[in-house]
């Protein structure tokens, strides 16, 4: 096999994993195993998936260092757009099925509902993160400011655990795992920050 | 089932319903193995059927499907999510069951389940249930008014409130293992409320004893109140002369009130209730303010329903 078979093989065995939730969360709802409230359900499982993804592609520069796997890197985009593609999942399930297109009702949940502003500010700040994950936009921006733009993932993942806590009735503990990943991912790119200054 | 009196029952009533469904299996299994009891382990048979006599509270709104009533719960005793009840709920022996009953009232006491369930005969009725998060079902409880109950045991003029408790077992209610809420689980009402001809108190639904995930073996049904206020498997009774402390109250003051009444135009703090999801449909509908109980609206006339949410 030849090593781009293999990086072909390799790449679409990683597309497949991040696709499966889909078809799984299809074969449930169709199968009548999401519960007496299969809505409420599927936005709540497509919201811990978009977090997952992006804690995952946060968590891919770190593994890369830290196992010595430079190549690893280049899933990064993938695995980024797939966090993009659940979080618009679950906005269109909350806006064109939860909500039926009320638009009026949406307007005033995001004005007046602080978990459900939070989860609004942190998709739209992806939005911009999705549009420009070209080739064609990393040149057009140039690596530098096309890096600067995409820190805006170390304020979009925590708007997305807050979103995800405040939301919580009475047992914390499923979003405070979740932070404490996410403490980990960015308090390990602090002590590279604070290193490299220290070098300098 | 010990609801009536022991010297009427017959075959059927003392014949678990899921155990009667299943004779033939029962024959079978007996005949194949000879000495069979190893056929019919009553493991899913914990309900029951009982009579009751039809009553004027009654919907014509179409009743949730029993798989969603007893599948889809909140009962932190047994986990916190909506599946977590029916699916560990099973240890939780309902028998013996006796209810403490103190406080402001002249026949206090520890009482025998059947004794407290003596004081009417059973009725069904057709109420609906609005979830404070948001979603409703249409259920056909049985049970004996609340009224009736709370009278035998002759509350005093101090009895300005009812308080219950909920069974406090951690060993066969795993979710008590984790302080999610302030176990025991309390809920409380005004003696008015208590006593309005709506409150009720449930022991069984859709023809059957209630099964442990449903409050068994008796449960508060408040209708015109976020489906909280009506505490399941109920071990105390007392009646006081200021308002009792409840469970979400404690937990989050400033999101459940004491009365937490259905009220859309009342908001919770993180998420309207001017809608809400019928069980089984796909758009929502317009809440109803009392969910749509309107009698009970004398009871709290001059009251500022914003402050007392």
């Amino acid at each position: 096999m030849s090593p781009k078979t293999k990086d072909r093989l390799v790449y679409t065995a990683v597309w497949l994993a991040c696709f499966a939730p889909i078809p799984w969360l299809v074969w449930r709802l169709l199968g009548d195993d999401l519960g007496a409230n299969p809505i409420e359900a599927l936005i709540r499982q497509l919201g811990v998936w978009g977090l997952r993804f992006v804690l995952v592609s946060l968590a891919i520069t770190p593994a890369a260092r830290l196992l010595r796997q430079p190549r690893l890197i280049r899933f990064r985009r993938t695995v980024g757009l797939f966090a993009f593609a659940y979080v618009l999942l679950h906005w269109c399930t909350y806006v064109g099925v939860d909500q039926f297109f009320d638009w009026a009702a949406v307007l005033k949940d995001i004005y007046k509902r602080p978990f459900i502003t939070i989860g609004m500010t942190a998709f739209v700040l992806l939005i911009p993160l999705a549009v420009t994950s070209t080739n064609a936009a990393i040149r057009a921006l140039g690596p530098v400011r096309w890096k600067r733009l995409h820190r805006l993932i170390y304020v979009i993942a925590p708007l997305g655990v807050l979103h995800y806590y405040m939301l919580v009735k009475a047992d914390h503990r499923p979003p405070l795992i979740y932070a404490g990943v996410l403490v980990l991912l960015l308090g390990y790119r602090l002590v590279e920050a604070l290193r490299k200054r220290a070098g300098r | 089932m010990l609801i009536r009196h022991a010297g009427d029952l017959t075959d059927n009533d003392v014949t678990p319903h899921g155990l009667y469904l299943r004779r033939r299996e029962f024959m079978t299994g007996a005949i194949a193995l000879g000495t069979g009891l190893a056929a019919c382990a009553p493991d899913d048979v914990a309900a029951a059927p009982l009579k009751a006599a039809k009553s004027r509270y009654t919907t014509s709104e179409k009743l949730t499907p029993l798989k969603d009533i007893t599948g889809y719960n909140n009962f932190y005793e047994f986990g916190v999510d909506k599946s977590d009840p029916a699916r560990n709920a099973g240890k939780l022996k309902t028998r013996p069951w006796t209810v403490k009953v103190d406080g402001a009232c002249a026949r206090p006491g520890t009482y025998n389940i059947e004794d407290v369930l003596k004081a009417a005969p059973l009725q069904e009725r057709i109420y609906r249930l609005r979830c404070v998060e948001g979603w409703s079902m249409v259920i056909p409880w049985i049970g004996i008014p609340l009224a009736d109950i709370l009278k035998r045991y002759q509350p005093t003029s101090k009895a300005k409130y009812v308080a219950f408790e909920t069974l406090l077992r951690p060993s066969e209610m795993p979710g008590q293992r984790r302080a999610v809420l302030p176990w025991p689980y309390r809920e409380g009402l005004r003696m008015d409320e208590a006593m309005h001809p709506l409150a009720f108190m449930a022991v069984g639904l859709y023809g059957q004893t209630l099964l442990n995930q449903n409050g068994a073996p008796m449960r508060l049904v408040t209708p015109w109140k976020y489906g909280f206020k009506s505490i399941k498997s109920i071990t105390r009774i007392s009646f006081v002369e200021t308002q009792p402390r409840t469970a979400w109250n404690l937990s989050a003051p400033d999101e459940y009130g004491f009365y937490s009444n259905v009220n859309p135009a009342v908001d919770h703090p993180r998420w309207s209730q001017a809608s809400e999801r019928r069980i089984g449909e796909f758009i929502r509908r317009k809440t109803l303010p009392f969910n749509g109980y309107g009698e009970v609206a004398g009871l709290y006339a001059g009251m500022d329903l914003r402050k007392f949410f």
